[in-house]
């Protein structure tokens, strides 16, 4: 699936930098291997998200950091939620797209994933999941 | 803010488009002003055919902007002259640009993207346009072979600056002789400033790419080190620091703060266990992970903490009949995370090393 599947299938605009006028054409066509959602950042980095797309609700910079870290492939904000100045700039020089879309978490992931994208996996290593349940 | 909603027409453009090349996509990026022509011949209305004939001959060029007194009033080309010349005969020389010229003007701006010369080039089959600036005066001509130009050399900056900068970090090792070479990063991380949080370890995976590190091994430390500098910023009361030293075969890196250390590191190790408040929680951190991805992450890792011991100081004030009272950290207290990387011979940061190894096996 690629980025402009998305913005497609999730409606999906994207956030920039004030000075930039719209995402470079290449933006549009980068392949998206996987796709996985966390609102909690740990878990973000418990996941191959490999060239995948991070769907989220949270918007501090540290999502763009945490996704720079697993080499994710674009993020996508649900809820409508406006990402602060701050987290659209980091991701800007992070090269990493960011996106935003007015439906809810369990809406944006489901209308992907019937959309054929894959489910990234989680790591061999990492602490079963339920571990994180407070 | 920008928030652009991608147009119907945008898409429909993309979709035709399929698989864009960096050229491309520089023609969006690159402005006009950077590839135009600026030496500009120009005639006046009042130039006469004939040394308009001259100026082509001897400047090598094909067609010229009119302009007058600064106002760029029309454009004369060769078949200008070529109709000129069917008109009136050679006797008829005499005539002057404004005869012949052509003042429907096609521009395009200084600061349009080369795309919008393209598409001006390709809906009206012209060999040249004018450019003019803010103030609508002729700021030079632009051409396809302009254009060619343009990209190509933009083409080979980037690759340079690229090649360059990975270039001249990944021959350090080898172009610098030692008995042991190592190259340290340090970096000093604020308490609780979540705007930056996590820069120090993006510059980390950057330097390390850039060293020759493979992805998978950036990628190892980039998870360890973030986990890290988050602690560093949630836990420790005066945020702390991280020193990262690479060698061709190991990368090591330190993250040291001063407190308020650890109670009871097999418990922090424990999967799910946080002791970070609920404001914490809600920035997406506080899953009680962090730990457990270091540990998953390196290939040696050494933690050490000295929790706080209380230090109660105290001053006599005003005669002894008043004492000040003044609790500070007890000196030596803080945690101190040793993490290690250790790199296979083919993955050794100094080439020579590993080639040499392949060629003697
Ligand atoms: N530098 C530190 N100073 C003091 N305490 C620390 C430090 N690092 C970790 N801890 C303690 O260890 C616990 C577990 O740390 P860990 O990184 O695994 O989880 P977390 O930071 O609470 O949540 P997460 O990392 O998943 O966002 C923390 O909640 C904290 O109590
Ligand atoms: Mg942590």
């Amino acid at each position: 699936m690629r980025l402009a599947d998305v913005l497609n299938i999730v409606q999906a605009r994207f956030f920039l930098p004030d000075s930039v006028q719209s995402p470079s054409p290449s933006v549009l066509n980068r392949e998206l291997r996987v796709g996985g959602s966390a609102d909690l950042m740990s878990d973000v980095l418990c996941y191959d998200m490999s060239q995948g797309l991070l769907i989220t609700g949270l918007i501090n910079p540290q999502t763009v950091r945490t996704a720079e870290m697993v080499d994710v492939a674009a993020i996508l904000i649900v809820r409508g939620k406006t990402p602060p100045p701050e987290t659209i700039r980091t991701a800007w020089e992070a090269g990493i797209p960011l996106l935003g879309t007015q439906m809810t978490m369990f809406e944006a992931c489901g209308r992907l994933y019937m959309a054929n994208l894959p489910s990234a996996v989680r790591f061999a290593g990492a602490p079963p999941p339920d571990c994180t349940a407070h | 803010m920008a928030q652009l909603p991608l147009s119907e027409q945008d898409m429909l453009v993309d979709r035709g488009a399929g698989f864009i090349t960096r050229a491309e996509e520089l023609a969006y990026e690159l402005k006009v002003e950077q590839v135009m022509t600026r030496d500009v011949k120009t005639v006046t209305p009042r130039t006469l055919i004939i040394d308009v004939l001259n100026l082509f001959r001897e400047a090598r060029i094909s067609g010229a902007p009119v302009v007058d007194q600064d106002r760029l009033v029309g454009v004369i080309s060769i078949e200008d002259l070529i109709r000129a010349l069917r008109d009136s005969g050679r006797s008829e020389l005499r005539a002057s640009v404004s005869d012949y010229m052509t003042t429907r003007l096609v521009t395009v701006n200084v600061y349009d993207s080369i795309i919008e010369a393209l598409k001006l080039f390709a809906k009206t089959k012209l060999g040249r346009l004018l450019v003019v600036d803010r103030a609508g005066r002729l700021a030079g001509i632009i051409t396809k072979g302009d254009i060619t130009r343009g990209l190509l050399n933009a083409l080979q900056r980037d690759i340079e600056t690229e090649e360059l900068k990975r270039y001249r970090a990944s021959h350090l090792f080898e172009d610098i002789i030692s008995d042991r070479t190592s190259l340290i990063l340090r970096y000093h991380i604020a308490p609780r400033d979540f705007i930056n949080g996590g820069a120090a370890s993006s510059n980390i995976k950057r330097a390390l790419l850039r060293l020759g590190a493979n992805p998978q091994l950036a990628r190892r430390c980039g998870v360890a080190v973030y986990e890290a500098e988050m602690n560093l910023i949630i836990h420790a009361t005066n945020g702390g620091d991280i020193e990262v030293e690479i060698e061709p075969h190991q990368i090591v890196i330190h993250v040291t703060d001063d407190g308020p250390g650890i109670e009871d590191i097999e418990q922090a190790m424990q999967p799910g266990f946080s002791t970070a408040p609920p404001e914490i929680r809600e920035l997406g951190f506080g899953a009680g992970m962090g730990l457990q991805n270091i540990k998953r992450s390196v290939d040696e890792l050494n933690i050490e903490s000295t929790p706080a011991r209380p230090r109660l100081i105290m001053k006599p004030k005003r005669g002894r009949e008043e004492w000040e009272l003044s609790r500070e950290p007890a000196p030596g207290q803080g945690t101190r995370l040793t993490m290690k990387f250790f790199l296979q011979a083919d993955q050794s940061l100094e080439r020579h090393s590993s080639t040499g190894r392949e060629s003697a096996e």
